[in-house]
């Protein structure tokens, strides 16, 4: 009994000697040199591994940043301006400073301004519904409802609206990684500076139709009028195909032309209300009263 | 024993209501709206201005290269448009625009030309005539004939295969146009046989239609070199491929064309066509579309101008019956769904199929239970429930390796499956990809 039980320990501790030994001289034979530095960056980045960056995660950043001479043009948009300096200060590397963006919905045609003129049957996603049609209103531009870019969100920063079957972004959650850009197979998804108070104008429509077939299609869609244009002191609007758009850089949120807009389709956000006139579309009082809803 | 193919199908009902209707000439359309990308390819190049008078059969759009053909005005009229008009998905697509110019002669008068026979223009003549006369294969891929026939020299030719199979169920439009147009289409696979040139032809009938069958025996009883073929009923026997492996026994390679066997195979609809342009020089201008479904209250075979909006179809047939659900441009296994009815008729439209309500609804999807039908049912011998699966994951590469390139989108595996589980729609959706990751990687 005892010589059985000596033998089988003294098999077993002779078999962990010699596949010590073996380890020992493999891990000395084939080992390869990684750049410490690499691992200590990738501990500073945010380890969500979104593809935020361009890179295969976090890892693969860690390693293009270390590796790379010039790394003013890489970004971590989830970890932001800190994080980028901090590696920067590592590396002993000079880095851009970028101003923070955040995934805005340039769609505002929910079930009642925009009506349903077919119905879809088939897979709901967003994916396959637009190669095979242009979704289930008149409107061959807008949301199709199907929430590819909630599925697509890593960080539930998103869900949808049952009411408007429009997604909704919380802008608090957003870290900017860019996925919902990404999987909008109609390109609804945009990202712009988050500002100050992440104060926004933005047009909220991409139809490019002439005004009356939008207008048709959608009760809140921009019919290309260029009032706003007009108003704009800064000359940030530009109209292209019947559609206007704001550019951020040359925008100084002062709201002139969500006034004049004769169909609302210009779209502000978390300013504070106006005397009586109240067209704020996604605040966060908003956001934080409805119950998040995941629709997977 | 009637010939087949060897591998799956299936056997949808028939329901081809208006296999007893003759074609009727669809009366004068006040506008027609045509597309500049009505085939495979390349779109046409347009070349009429806005208000520019137009002749009938005049050339409105010209081919923007090898693979892209013409587009001739069905009517004649005034140029009003140029315009992004809906298409069947929805979304615009460029459009000419034509009213038609009520009082114009050749709008009014339909000449009825004689059967000729005797073949007067050479070889080249013949495929210049094709190539201009903007004919592509109206079996509904639209694949620009002159492509088709161009056969390169080192391939070697054995014989030429006419598809009158129509296996799609409710479309009659080859049906009828192989009864009233025997002859016709009997010469025009003559002209074939002499330009390209091949000795042999078959061409592939399948047993609903005996009338046809009966017609195409009587005419070519002399004809040593053009066999008649009967074939079994079933669905996708229309396929090239599948239809190659009926006839004559022969497997297209995976990725081939039905050249590398030795075969072209053309519709008879496309015969026809062929037949027109060149012995009158016709171009293609109009088509046979079947409009029907259950509840119509007439449905019916016309001869319609390519341009047609699909709405005068669906006022001449009784307008849309209560409790319809669906418009389907094409027949129910392949077509596809319309959007508006505002979309016009186009060189592939086959048929108009009204689908009520009780038809169109899809069943509940569940789970699959790995039954294995629509293996079993796969023409190609895919595994469609891998396909989809691998598609929905996004494993792309798995997918390519899987063969999902060489599905024909016949539809079987979702029609006969018993969780109701979109299997093209997802397959379709992992081609789609599929095929631009590799076009990428070239």
């Amino acid at each position: 009994m005892t010589v059985s039980v000596l033998y089988s320990v003294l098999l077993l501790v002779s078999l962990g000697i010699i596949a010590a030994v073996v380890l020992f001289v493999v891990s000395k034979k084939f080992y390869v040199y990684e750049n410490p530095l690499i691992a200590e960056v990738e501990e500073m980045l945010p380890s969500a591994n979104c593809g935020g960056c361009g890179s295969p995660g976090c890892k693969a950043f860690a390693e293009k940043l270390v590796n790379t001479e010039d790394i003013s043009d890489l970004f971590c948009p989830v970890g932001g301006n800190d994080v980028m300096k901090l590696v920067a200060s590592t590396l002993g590397k000079e880095v851009a400073e970028k101003d923070p963006t955040v995934a805005v919905v340039r769609c505002q045609g929910s079930c009642e301004v925009r009506r349903k003129t077919t119905e879809y049957q088939g897979p709901r996603t967003c994916a396959i519904s637009a190669m095979i049609y242009s979704g289930e209103t008149d409107c061959q531009y807008g949301c199709l409802g199907d929430g590819d870019c909630v599925a697509a969100c890593k960080f539930d920063a998103m869900y949808m609206n049952e009411e408007t079957e429009l997604p909704v972004v919380i802008t608090d959650k957003c870290t900017s990684c860019g996925a919902c850009v990404e999987a909008c197979p109609k390109d609804i998804i945009e990202m712009r500076p988050k500002n100050k108070r992440d104060l926004k104008v933005f047009v909220g429509c991409l139809n490019e139709d002439k005004a009356g077939i939008a207008k048709k299609a959608c009760d809140v869609a921009c019919i290309g009028c260029s009032k706003c244009q007009d108003v704009c002191p800064k000359d940030a609007i530009s109209i292209v195909n019947n559609l206007a758009y704001i550019d951020p850089v040359l925008c100084t949120l002062c709201r002139k032309c969500v006034s004049v807009c004769p169909t609302h389709s210009i779209i502000e956000t978390n300013f504070p209300p106006k005397k009586e006139k109240i067209v704020i579309k996604k605040t966060e009082a908003n956001v934080k009263s409805v119950k998040p809803q995941k629709n997977a | 024993m009637l010939k087949t193919f060897s591998k799956g199908g299936i056997h949808p009902s028939g329901n081809k209501i208006t296999s007893t209707k003759e074609i009727k000439r669809f009366p004068l359309p006040k506008v027609v709206v045509v597309p500049i990308s009505q085939h495979i390819g390349i779109p046409s190049e347009i070349i009429v201005e806005v208000k520019e008078k137009v002749k009938k059969g005049q050339i409105i759009a010209k081919s923007s290269g090898f693979v892209s053909t013409n587009i001739h005005s069905p009517v004649a009229g005034t140029v009003t448009k140029l315009d992004k008009i809906i298409d069947s998905r929805g979304y615009k697509k460029q459009c000419i625009v034509i009213r038609t110019d009520l009082k114009d002669v050749s709008n009014l008068e339909e000449i009825e030309y004689a059967l000729k026979e005797e073949i007067t223009l050479t070889p080249k003549e013949i495929f210049q005539r094709i190539s201009d006369s903007g004919i592509v294969g109206l079996g509904g891929a639209t694949f620009p004939s002159h492509v088709k026939l161009s056969v390169k020299e080192d391939k070697k030719l054995e014989c030429l295969v006419i598809n009158g199979v129509e296996c799609e169920p409710y479309l009659t439009a080859d049906h009828r146009l192989m009864i009233e147009k025997t002859r016709e289409i009997v010469v025009g696979i003559k002209i074939l046989m002499y330009a390209l040139p091949v000795n042999k032809a078959i061409i592939g009938i399948e047993n609903d239609k005996k009338n046809a069958i009966q017609s195409f025996l009587s005419v070519t009883k002399n004809e040593k070199n053009i066999d008649v073929a009967v074939l079994k009923v079933k669905y996708p026997q229309g396929s090239e491929k599948q239809l190659v492996k009926a006839l004559l026994k022969r497997e297209v390679p995976k990725n081939g064309l039905p050249l590398d066997v030795g075969v072209v195979v053309h519709n008879v609809g496309t015969i026809f066509a062929i037949y027109q342009a060149v012995q009158y020089n016709i171009p293609l201008m109009e088509r046979v579309v079947t409009v029907t479904g259950k509840k119509l209250e007439n449905p019916s075979n016309y001869w319609v101008k390519i341009g047609t909006p699909i709405k005068d179809l669906i006022k001449e047939v009784g307008g849309i019956p209560e409790g319809t659900r669906k418009l389907v441009n094409g027949g129910p296994m392949m077509g596809k769904a319309i959007k508006s009815t505002d979309v016009p008729i186009t060189k592939g439209t086959s048929g108009i199929l009204v689908i009520s309500e009780d038809e169109a609804s899809r069943g509940e999807q569940q789970n699959c239970i790995r039954c294995g039908k629509c293996v079993y049912v796969c023409p190609m011998g895919l595994e469609p429930y891998l396909l989809m699966n691998l598609s929905e994951k996004g494993m792309y590469e798995k997918a390519f390796s899987e063969d999902i390139l060489t599905c024909i989108e016949c539809g079987s595996c979702s029609y006969v499956c018993p969780s109701n589980r979109p299997l093209l729609d997802f397959i379709r959706f992992g081609k789609e990809i599929v095929k631009n990751l590799q076009n990428a990687k070239k």
